[in-house]
């Protein structure tokens, strides 16, 4: 099966430190592939690298197979590549329907549109609310309430709705559950987990190892601004994960480089 | 376990009188102008009884709108930077100077009012889109491009101006466009004049460029959380200088209004509008760290300090009695967007 999503050979540097040293990547169709790391292995860069926020000095990123050159992550997104930030990218005071369409609204059709610009607020409201059922988060009333009204959950849930409403191609999710409790983390798993169902590829970055080893099919680790090896979760346990990562220990040869 | 026992018992703690203010809180939340709109019409009425027909005549109501005009407009252009979460301390200085530049370009070069005025316009833009630039591209603070352009536009527009005022009676006499903002008509009682339609209609179109494009919503997606609308796909830059230069057109539109209203053209005018804009803004309940509040709002904090002002003046009343009412009004109102900022969790 061919990659959706390749890096080969990435070379980033900020100034003396190599974030990237000849990094590759790969990522096939319908999986979850955890990425694990330690602070400062350059897992961020990768990423970044990947979703057009960082443009790196040397090596490909390979969509579909074909060489693509993002400058942004508007570049990325217009390719079919959404990104749930760990930070969310949501405005606070704007409400859930604006903050889905930000950057992509939907102006009214005929004149009202293409002259006065007029936005069609009932029907992204309609497909915000579509959406959010889909992922069985409406449990928020009013679509037109503002994001920082929302629960850490229910936020999380709106963002990676967007980027399930979107990402036509692959879905970048940056410590989805970092910031929620047992409660919250767990919905937004099932969440994960629907999302792929739906045949989306997700990349899911985080440091949680529990929750990388229930969801993802393959686990990339990243060490010293490479790809250490790429393991399956039933084949190791979380502490040789966690030992691969910090370099406490070894992983067995023929999980080197490749999948 | 812990999470539902508190949350089981919370509303038992929580009294009538809590949810209540929760309501109020969620309106405000929601409609930021409501809190200027009371004050304006409870400001009318009171001045109203105390003063009668004296003040509430069509008369001196319109006579309000007018002397708010120069302060609407600027506060218009104004209410767009502060939503990007800046501020543009220079509208003043751009009026002055673009009205300048229409009088000077009419008066010293012979050209004819219509294309001395958008020369005006143009010098208003400009200057704009260079604090935006600035702004945008070098990433600096408002506060301080701002600073530096108020300087350096009020001292373009004294060395140019050489100091000097074309009279009233001048420029009725040969360039009476110039004057067009101060042309009144009369319905009734009331006095309108092309300035005050001027200033109403800028709101109104603003307020639904606001609401209802995705240029608006950029605006305040950019004064919410700069980042998060980069990363969301808005172009923050784009938007910010579109923000500034639009500013300094409106502030150009306050100096040919400015002609209108004082007759002449005069480079020591208006040099309050800086603050008096950032007031009404302010009493208006748009917040000072951007992304919330109305354009309405604004429109209403300006109208409730020509409220005070003129009934004050009509009472007798010291004009100090009217500073320090706004300076009350400023000092609440920044309290209360303090309040609403603070979300009911």
């Amino acid at each position: 099966m061919e990659p959706i999503l390749e890096a080969r050979g990435l070379v980033k540097r900020f100034g003396r430190v190599t974030a990237l040293d000849n990094c590759d990547f790969e990522l096939y169709p319908g999986e979850i592939l955890g990425v694990i790391g330690d602070n400062g292995a350059g897992k961020s860069t990768l990423i970044k690298s990947l979703s057009g926020a960082e443009i790196p000095d040397e090596g490909e990123v390979l969509l579909e197979g074909e060489t693509v050159n993002f400058s942004s992550p508007i570049d990325a997104r217009k390719a079919g590549i959404e990104t749930v930030y760990q930070t969310l990218a949501m405005s606070p005071a704007l409400a859930i329907a604006d903050n889905m369409f930000m950057g992509r609204e939907i102006r009214k059709k005929g004149l009202i549109g293409q002259l006065f610009r007029k936005l069609d607020h009932a029907k992204m409201q309609k497909i915000a609310h579509q959406k959010l059922t889909d992922l069985g988060i409406m449990t928020i009333q009013n679509i037109n309430q503002a994001v920082e009204t929302l629960s850490g959950g229910q936020r999380q849930g709106v963002a990676v709705a967007r980027a399930a409403a979107f990402g036509s191609k692959v879905i970048i999710m940056d410590e989805p559950t970092a910031a929620l409790g047992v409660k919250e983390s767990r919905r937004v798993l099932d969440l994960i987990l629907d999302v792929k169902s739906r045949g989306i590829p997700i990349i899911l970055i985080s440091h949680n190892m529990p929750h990388v080893f229930e969801v993802s099919d393959r686990i990339h680790i990243h060490r010293l601004g490479r790809r250490l090896c790429v393991i399956k979760p039933d084949d190791f346990s979380m502490s040789d994960a966690v030992a691969f990562m910090t370099g406490a220990k070894k992983p067995p040869s023929e999980f080197v480089g490749t999948a | 376990m812990v999470e539902n026992a508190t949350d089981e018992t919370h509303p038992e703690v929580e009294s009538d009188h809590n949810s209540l203010i929760r309501k109020f809180h969620h309106l405000l939340h929601q409609t930021p102008a409501l809190v200027p709109l009371i004050v304006l019409s409870v400001s009318i009425l009171v001045f109203g009884l105390l003063l009668g027909p004296k003040f509430f005549s069509p008369f001196a109501l319109t006579l309000i709108l007018q002397q708010v005009q120069i302060v609407g407009i600027v506060g218009a252009a104004q209410t767009l930077v502060i939503l990007t979460a800046g501020i543009d301390l220079s509208v003043g200085a751009i009026m002055v100077f673009s009205s300048v530049i229409m009088g000077q370009f009419t008066f010293r070069y012979g050209l004819p009012p219509a294309i001395a005025v958008a020369c005006g316009l143009l010098c208003g833009s400009l200057i704009g889109y260079i604090n935006g630039w600035l702004v945008a591209k070098m990433k600096l603070p408002p506060f301080i491009v701002t600073l530096g352009m108020w300087q350096i536009a009020l001292a373009a527009n004294f060395l140019y101006s050489a100091n000097e005022t074309i009279r009233s009676q001048e420029i009725a006499a040969e360039a009476p466009l110039l004057q067009l903002f101060g042309y009144k008509f009369n319905i009734g009682g009331a006095v309108f004049t092309v300035g005050v339609i001027f200033m109403v209609f800028l709101v109104l179109f603003l307020a639904y460029v606001l609401r209802h494009t995705a240029w608006g919503r950029h605006v305040y997606a950019v004064g919410d959380d700069r980042e998060a609308a980069a990363l969301s796909g808005v172009n923050v830059n784009f938007t910010l200088i579109s923000v500034y230069t639009i500013a300094g057109l409106i502030c150009a539109f306050a100096g040919w209004a400015l002609i209108g209203r004082i007759g002449s053209v005069s480079p020591t005018s208006g040099q309050l509008a800086n603050i008096e804009s950032i007031t009404a803004v302010v009493i208006g309940g748009i917040s000072l760290f951007g992304g919330r509040g109305s354009i309405l709002g604004m429109f209403f904090g300006a109208l409730i300090v020509g409220v005070f002002s003129l009934g004050l003046r009509l009472m007798g009343a010291d004009a100090q009695w009217t500073y320090l009412m706004i300076g009350m009004l400023i000092i609440i109102a920044v309290a209360l967007d303090q309040w609403i900022r603070k979300v009911a969790s």
